[in-house]
């Protein structure tokens, strides 16, 4: 699947820039991660890209079909779970999956059959017939999910699919999105770095409209000042270097980041002292971190 | 795939009216009250002397509240439940999704109408052609109440809106125009004001085949004029201008 966007822009009420002359070209399957704060733009960007939201300038582009002026063909091959979407509480799981398949154009049968199989890898063969405002929260957000990935869509977007749900629940989504995943893009946006580094295939930060970057993980980690972690388990740990950060997280645990040359410079010194380390690669939250900087709150928008 | 438009339209007849009814039955009754209830009233208060107009009055009201009743519900499954969101990234065209929506609300409506038919056929004597124009007057209210309903339903940005917009929509639309009296109640001047509302030509079309109002041969053209004109104005901005795609 190919995604392209070129100066792609979005100003609301002539005011507020939301998106920022986003220029991409990517060709990929499997999972596309985009992280970034809140007003960042994410969910500017999906909006524009399924076609719900007009740009300000430039364009986009979905397996080469324009969004703004090829909208009807890029339609047949896209489905979207907004924000905040849920089950109308009036149906049953089975009929939210196949009503929304017939809006697709499947018809009654053929809607309600592939309904059945969704539900069925979903776990919800019990629940068919229940009405959907008795699911639990992870059971709702599930079967958005699942809404629309039991379509023929290629492309699926999924904006913060697991907002507000409990880890296992979101585990259990992961599984659900891993699966699916197969023979199709799902452009997912998240504020869990944890979930865009276990899911996504690649990965784009925004930050205040802007591109920051994108790439795999390691591509990312490769980029910045401190691709690694070293997590020291000792109360007797004291450091000072300019070219490492270090984070005591308590009195017997510290983590330090930096170079691979620096991180490993200190293993000498720790063995000497017989004190307990781990290293690992810095994760998506500290890369993360080390791109956008700044305190919690500040640059935070209303979330576009 | 090959995609079928009868069941694109079909999903909202479901979502929006069968699977409605199914699971909370209590709406029919809801649906029920509204025109019933002003039928009543007018009927006691004439001593029944108003009945066939009220009769008639109803079908109105019963056509301007499935636009009001649309207008609530897109605006419920757009702002609350993101549904509409979903169904704009979906091969379904806003025409299509319309015209679903605008069925689930007459199927919505079918038990009131079964009633008020009913009534209309034992209490109002008309002849076959005033039958066939009094149908095509409901057809043509209809079909401005469904436009008014989803051109106002793409702006609304929460429900508490959208309710004002019904509160308001109600009763200038059905309660106050001549809808359920002959206008000739009504003295001049304030005449004059009830001809702002398209209501009221429906109305006079239909009070003209029950015998209540006899606007003649050029005022009957008129209404049906003004009528059309109104109603495909409104369905045209209803296609064109409002919002599928936000800005």
């Amino acid at each position: 699947m190919r995604i392209q966007t070129s100066d792609l822009s979005k100003t609301y009420d002539k005011k507020y820039t939301a998106l920022e002359n986003l220029t991409l070209d990517l060709n990929l399957n499997g999972i596309f991660s985009i992280i970034g704060r809140n007003g960042a733009g994410k969910t500017t960007f999906v909006r524009i890209m399924s076609t719900e939201l007009m740009p300000t300038s430039g364009s986009g582009f979905i397996n080469e079909m324009d969004v703004v002026s090829q909208a009807i063909e890029v339609r047949q091959q896209i489905a979207v779970v907004p924000q905040e979407a849920r089950p109308l509480p009036w149906l049953t799981p089975l009929q939210t999956v196949s009503s929304y398949l017939m809006w697709r154009g499947y018809s009654y049968r053929e809607a309600n059959e592939k309904g059945k199989e969704a539900l069925r890898e979903l776990g919800l063969e019990g629940k068919e017939r229940e009405k959907s405002r008795k699911l639990s929260g992870g059971q709702k957000r599930k079967l958005m999910v699942a809404t629309v990935i039991s379509s023929e869509a290629p492309v699926v977007f999924l904006d913060e699919p697991t907002t507000g749900l409990d880890y296992l629940s979101r585990k259990e989504l992961w599984q659900l999105l891993s699966k699916m995943k197969k023979d199709r893009l799902i452009i997912l946006t998240t504020h869990y770095l944890e979930e865009a580094e276990i899911l996504g295939d690649q990965i784009m930060i925004l930050d205040s409209g802007k591109l920051v970057d994108i790439g795999k993980i390691d591509d990312l980690r490769a980029k910045v000042k401190l691709p690694y972690v070293l997590k020291v388990y000792s109360d007797n740990f004291k450091i000072e270097d300019n070219e490492l950060q270090v984070h005591p997280v308590s009195e017997k645990e510290t983590f330090v980041y930096g170079s691979a040359t620096k991180i490993y410079g200190l293993m000498p010194y720790l063995v000497t002292n017989k004190m307990k380390f781990t290293v690992e690669e810095a994760s998506l939250s500290s890369i993360f971190e080390q791109y956008v900087g700044g305190e919690e709150g500040e640059n935070e928008k209303e979330d576009w | 795939m090959k995609r079928k438009i009868g069941s694109q339209i079909l999903a909202s007849i479901l979502v929006n009216s069968v699977y409605a009814m199914i699971n909370y039955p209590v709406v029919l009754i809801n649906t029920l009250l509204a025109p019933l209830a002003i039928l009543a009233v007018v009927t006691f208060a004439s001593k029944g002397a108003l009945l066939p107009v009220a009769a008639v009055g109803a079908l109105i009201m019963n056509m301007v509240s499935s636009g009001t009743s649309l207008q609530q519900d897109l605006s419920h499954l757009k702002n609350d439940m993101r549904l509409q969101d979903m169904i704009v990234s979906s091969p379904t065209t806003s025409l299509v999704y319309i015209v679903g929506m605008a069925i689930s609300e007459i199927v919505y409506s079918i038990p009131t109408l079964a009633f008020l038919v009913i009534l209309n056929v034992i209490f109002v004597k008309i002849t076959l052609l005033g039958g066939l124009i009094i149908f095509l007057d409901m057809a043509t209210i209809f079909t401005f109440s469904i436009s008014l309903g989803f051109y106002l339903s793409t702006f609304t940005s929460d429900i508490i809106q959208s309710w004002g917009f019904s509160g308001i929509l109600s009763p200038l639309l059905t309660t106050i125009p001549p809808v359920y009296y002959p206008i000739t109640y009504i003295p001049y001047p304030y005449r004059y004001l009830a001809y702002l509302s398209p209501t009221t030509y429906a109305s006079e079309i239909a009070q003209s085949q029950t015998g209540f109002f006899n606007p003649g041969v050029v005022g009957f053209s008129i209404a049906w004029i003004v009528l059309l004109a109104i109603t495909g104005a409104l369905t045209y901005l209803a296609l064109k201008r409002s919002r599928w795609r936000e800005n």
